[in-house]
Parts: C-alpha cells; sequence; structure tokens
C-alpha cells in the first residue's frame, strides 16, 4: 500500500506542474499591465518601471514561470490587486468554509444517494424503482443555482424555517449544502442501482439466496459491499464538479467562499486571486482524487493497481 | 493492369466493413424509436429547437421592449409568464432567449468536439509518445474540477457570451478526445484497416475516412450528454454575470435578474430556470437513450 501511495504521489507531479503551468498561461493572455493596474491611475512611468522590475514582469516567460512556481511551492501565491493583501491569507480565510460546504454537501450525495439507489435495486422496474430513478434523473437536470432558489424561496421566504444567506450556523450550511449535493446524489443514485443489479446477478449472491440467507442480508452483507466499489469512483468525480459548482451555490447564498472570490475577483480583474482561488481549488480536487484511488485500493483487495 | 489477389481480399475486407457499418447504424436508429426514454427526450430537443426558429411568429411581445408601466406584473391572460423589472414580457424574452441558450449549447460543443476528435484520433492512432503527450495535457486539463477550467478562461478573456463558448467548449475537449482516443485504438487493431493501408491509402485518410465513421457512435451518445452539461455550464456562467450581459434575454442572464426579485417576483427566475431544466432534461434523456441502444448491457 505504501508503495502503491508513493507511486501515485509520484504519478500527480507532473499534473501539478501541468495545473500551475495552465494557470500561469491563461493568466499570461489577461489584456493590460499588472504593474499599471497595481500602481494605480496617475502612477509615474519610473513607477511602473519599478514596480515591473520588482515583480519580475520584464523576465522572460520562462523565467517568470519558475519564479511563479517556487513562489507557489513556499506557499506565496502573490498579493492581491486590489488590497495588495497576500492571496494565500485570503485563501486560508475562504478555503474552510467552501471545505465545510463541500464536506456537507458530499454527505448528503452519499447518504440520499446510496439510500435511493438501494430502495431501486431491491425490487428493479417496480413502482418505487421507476419513480427513484425518475426524480434521479430530473435531479440531474436541475441547474443548482435555480434549485437554489427555489429551496430559498420555500423554506426560507415562505415557510421561514431557514436563513436566506450568509454561514454563521449549522442552520445556514442545510439549503446551499442539499442545494450542492442533490446533483451528485442523483448520479450516486444512478450508480448504486446499476452496480447493485449487476451485483445481484453474480454467482455468489445466487449461492447465499440457495442457502437461505435472508432478503435483507443478501443485500447489505454481501451485495451491497461489492456493489460499492463503482460507487466510490463515482463520488470521487462528483467532488469535483462538487467543488466547481461552489462558485454558483456560494454566489446564491452569499457565502465568502473561494468561489465567490473568485467570482468577485473576476469581476474586479484581481487576477492574482483567481489565479490563486483556481490553483488552489485544483490542487484539492487532485489530492482528493488520490485518496479516492487508495480508497477504490482498500475497499478492492482484488484489483492490482500497481 | 493487373490487381493481385491481396489487393482483391483487401477490398472485399473493406467492402464487408463498409456493409456491417451501414447494418449497424441501421439496427442503432431503429433502437432509439423503440427506447422511449430517447423517443422522450428527441420531441423535447426539436420542440426547443422549433421554438428557435418560431419565436418571432409565436413571442407576443418585443423581448427588448422596456415598458415601466408594466414592471413586474404576475402571470396573467396578457402576459402568461408576467414582466420583469423593466416591464419587458417574459415569455417573449424566454422564447427569444431559446436562440441564445441553445445556440452557446451547440456552438461550444462543437467547439470541443471538434478539439477533442482531432486530438483523440492523432493520439490513438499514433500511439507511443504522441499519445502520451496528449494524453498528459489531458490529464491536466481534467484536474480542473468543474467550471473552474472555464472561469479561469473567461478571467483571462473578459465575460461574453462568445468567450463563455469558448470556455465551456475548451472544457469539452478532454473528454470528446478521451473517448475518441479509446475507440481509434480499438479500431485501428481491426483487419480491414490494415487492408486499406496495403492498398496505398495515407495516414490522413485512414484516420479521417476510415476510423472516423466507424467512432462515430460513442461521439454522438458524448455529444448529447456533453450538450445537457454545456448548456448548464454556459446558464451558469451568465448567471453569474461572466456570460451575456443584460439586456439580452439569455436564460442564465434572465435568472440572475430574477435573482434579486425573489420575494416579490419569484416568477422571473422560475420561469427561466424552469426552461433550462426541460432543455436540460431532454438532453439526458436522449443520451441516455442513445447509450442504451448502442450498448444494451449498459440498460441496468
Amino acid at each position: 500500500m505504501f508503495l502503491f501511495i508513493l507511486k501515485r504521489l509520484v504519478q500527480i507531479v507532473p499534473v501539478i506542474l501541468g495545473v500551475t503551468l495552465v494557470v500561469f498561461l491563461i493568466m499570461q493572455m489577461v489584456p493590460g499591465d499588472p504593474a499599471v493596474i497595481m500602481a494605480g491611475e496617475g502612477a509615474s512611468k519610473e513607477t511602473i518601471n519599478e514596480l515591473r522590475e520588482d515583480l519580475g514582469l520584464n523576465r522572460p516567460l520562462h523565467e517568470q514561470y519558475l519564479s511563479y512556481i517556487g513562489n507557489v511551492f513556499q506557499g506565496d501565491l502573490g498579493n492581491s490587486l486590489k488590497n495588495n493583501q497576500p492571496v494565500m491569507d485570503e485563501i486560508m480565510v475562504r478555503l474552510p468554509i467552501t471545505m465545510e460546504l463541500a464536506f456537507f454537501s458530499i454527505m448528503i450525495t452519499i447518504v440520499l444517494g446510496l439510500i435511493a439507489g438501494i430502495i431501486s435495486a431491491v425490487r428493479p422496474y417496480s413502482f418505487s424503482d421507476i419513480s427513484v430513478m425518475v426524480v434521479a434523473l430530473i435531479g440531474i437536470s436541475l441547474p443548482s443555482f435555480w434549485l437554489g432558489l427555489l429551496l430559498m424561496y420555500v423554506f426560507s421566504v415562505k415557510l421561514q424555517w431557514l436563513p436566506v444567506a450568509g454561514w454563521d450556523s449549522t442552520a445556514h450550511i442545510i439549503l446551499p449544502a442539499i442545494t450542492l449535493g442533490a446533483g451528485g446524489a442523483a448520479i450516486v443514485a444512478r450508480m448504486t442501482r446499476s452496480s447493485m443489479l449487476e451485483v445481484v446477478g453474480q454467482d455468489y449472491i445466487r449461492t447465499a439466496k440457495a442457502k437461505g440467507l435472508k432478503g435483507h442480508v443478501i443485500i447489505y452483507k454481501h451485495a451491497l459491499r461489492n456493489a460499492l466499489i463503482p460507487v466510490i469512483t463515482v463520488v470521487g468525480l462528483q467532488f469535483g464538479s462538487l467543488l466547481g459548482g461552489t462558485v454558483l451555490v456560494e454566489s446564491v447564498f452569499a457565502i465568502n467562499g473561494i468561489g465567490r472570490m473568485i467570482v468577485d475577483s473576476i469581476r474586479t480583474r484581481d487576477i492574482p486571486m483567481v489565479q490563486g482561488g483556481v490553483l488552489v481549488a485544483s490542487l484539492v480536487f487532485v489530492f482528493v482524487n488520490l485518496l479516492v484511488d487508495v480508497m477504490y485500493r482498500v475497499f478492492n483487495k482484488r484489483i492490482d493497481l500497481n | 493492369m493487373t490487381i493481385n489477389s491481396a489487393e482483391v481480399e483487401s477490398v472485399n475486407l473493406i467492402l464487408a466493413r463498409k456493409k456491417l457499418r451501414r447494418e449497424k447504424w441501421k439496427t442503432f436508429f431503429s433502437s432509439i424509436g423503440k427506447n422511449k426514454a430517447a423517443v422522450v427526450g428527441g420531441v423535447i430537443i426539436l420542440l426547443y429547437i422549433s421554438l428557435t426558429f418560431l419565436a418571432p411568429i409565436l413571442a407576443p411581445y418585443d423581448p427588448y421592449e422596456i415598458n415601466l408601466q408594466d414592471k413586474l406584473q404576475s402571470p396573467s391572460l396578457a402576459h402568461w409568464m408576467g414582466t420583469d423589472d423593466k416591464g419587458r414580457d417574459i415569455l417573449s424574452r424566454i422564447l427569444y432567449g431559446s436562440r441564445l441558450s441553445l445556440g452557446v449549447g451547440f456552438s461550444s460543443v462543437a467547439f470541443g468536439a471538434f478539439f477533442g476528435i482531432v486530438l483523440g484520433l492523432i493520439a490513438g492512432y499514433y500511439g507511443k509518445w504522441v499519445d502520451t503527450i496528449i494524453s498528459r495535457c489531458l490529464d491536466v486539463m481534467l484536474a480542473f474540477p468543474g467550471i473552474l477550467l472555464a472561469l479561469a478562461i473567461i478571467s483571462a478573456l473578459g465575460p461574453s457570451l462568445i468567450n463563455v463558448t469558448i470556455a465551456v467548449g475548451v472544457f469539452s475537449i478532454p473528454l470528446f478526445a478521451r473517448i475518441v482516443r479509446g475507440s481509434t485504438m480499438e479500431v485501428k487493431k481491426l483487419e480491414y484497416i490494415d487492408a486499406i493501408r496495403t492498398l496505398g491509402a495515407n495516414d490522413f485518410i485512414i484516420i479521417f475516412r476510415h476510423i472516423l465513421p466507424n467512432i462515430l457512435s460513442p461521439i454522438i451518445v458524448q455529444g448529447s450528454l456533453r450538450l445537457a452539461t454545456a448548456i448548464l455550464s454556459a446558464a451558469g456562467l451568465s448567471f453569474l454575470g461572466l456570460g451575456a450581459q443584460p439586456p439580452s434575454p439569455e436564460w442564465g442572464a434572465m435568472l440572475s435578474s430574477g435573482r434579486d426579485f425573489i420575494f416579490s417576483a419569484p416568477y422571473m427566475a422560475i420561469f427561466p430556470g424552469l426552461m433550462i431544466a426541460i432543455l436540460v432534461l431532454g438532453f439526458n434523456l436522449f443520451g441516455d437513450g442513445l447509450r442504451d441502444a448502442l450498448d444494451p448491457r449498459s440498460k441496468k
């Protein structure tokens, strides 16, 4: 296992370098001179030139990239063009909020998705199966930002059960987490059903039935354990779209996470903030994928990932 | 001119493959016709496409005309979906907006499909270091979660509907490329590709005239499912104010304006969102149906 983790860690190094390169190159395409933006209106040519020298903007592109990557690995993501504060400080404030939202959302995705998938698979092609699958298909098709507004209207405006926006208490977490987790839950439900049906057709389940084991024992002890293996990969992939989805949900519910920071920074053309936010979110995703691979390995000892 | 037996055999192999391909397409179309989900999805998509053409006939009002006297009217006989904060008829705006929302979806998927198919064909056909380089680049693109790569691109290009189309299109490239690469690797091993090569065809002809037509079905399924995601992503970016700009009746942008009136005039947000949801549902149903028709084992 240690060797496997080590090998995967080595494999993600070029991906991380690639991500930093893409982010760096995209930001090079931004029109306008960062030194002029940082110096502010009315700054003299000398000030702008000094700033360009300080920021290393006069150096060739590859040198700028090497210096950027060196800074990134030391945790230095540059300073905000808006308030000149380190980008990393802002990210450290906002990242826990986004991770908390992502954690609760993925919990909803897993729990709701598994329950719905099992209900469907236990009696395939029954009324309950068809109903759950129709709801799942609708769930996949709903725009998260629209679902968020609808939930806000019903539960915050009409029923007044939950707060409208913000991130101050447990009650604030419920609606954003449901909004973000619902689409993933629908995908996990479909995958669980499909995977369970495949497992139920296997010989060892037939043997379990022949031995006279009770239905729920077969489902939960034998079928579900094996059916869960492909579901783990889907949950891992869902985490990616969920991290991307935080951008929309944080904007709907006015949550000060990384997603909202990126959108606000695009509007104010604060490029280092966008660059830092996108980079950190992508690195989190890369490491979550590594974790999923390890979990896949733990759950499915039959396969040899080496 | 004399034709040797090897060439005759090669020609026979190619003809047999072409016949097999025709038969596969026939079975494919008849399976789609029998698949209820695909038919329902197809009908929804066709209805939406007809809306884009019929908008000028069906729309009761000018979608851009401001009429402050009629602002924020609830749905009524005069305004079936109500009016927005500037007194514009929401139904008329939604009808015209279908052109933008569908247009962005189709254009971005076409953009992603074009580059994805070309990269996938090259990687799958040539293999070795070419495949390694392209595959590693695709891995990097896939390392960006959700719409974050699109956001980074928009931050560089600036907010506009065209830039959203490019950004969402770029985001689709690796997904097409991966599928095409895998299918190309399978098809290039077939005997008839060797037969074509024996007859003197160059790589370009082999890739685009003989491999591509044989891997179209997974591309079509991916295209249909990607359209659903592309429409959602584009609407999401417009919702954030990074895509279509006011007074454009793009559905995501309409939803964004409706958000400010969710307490007093919820219909401003409800109807554009419903239109997006039904269209995406249509593409998901159609894509699922296509996948089942192509691979009955996937229907579980």
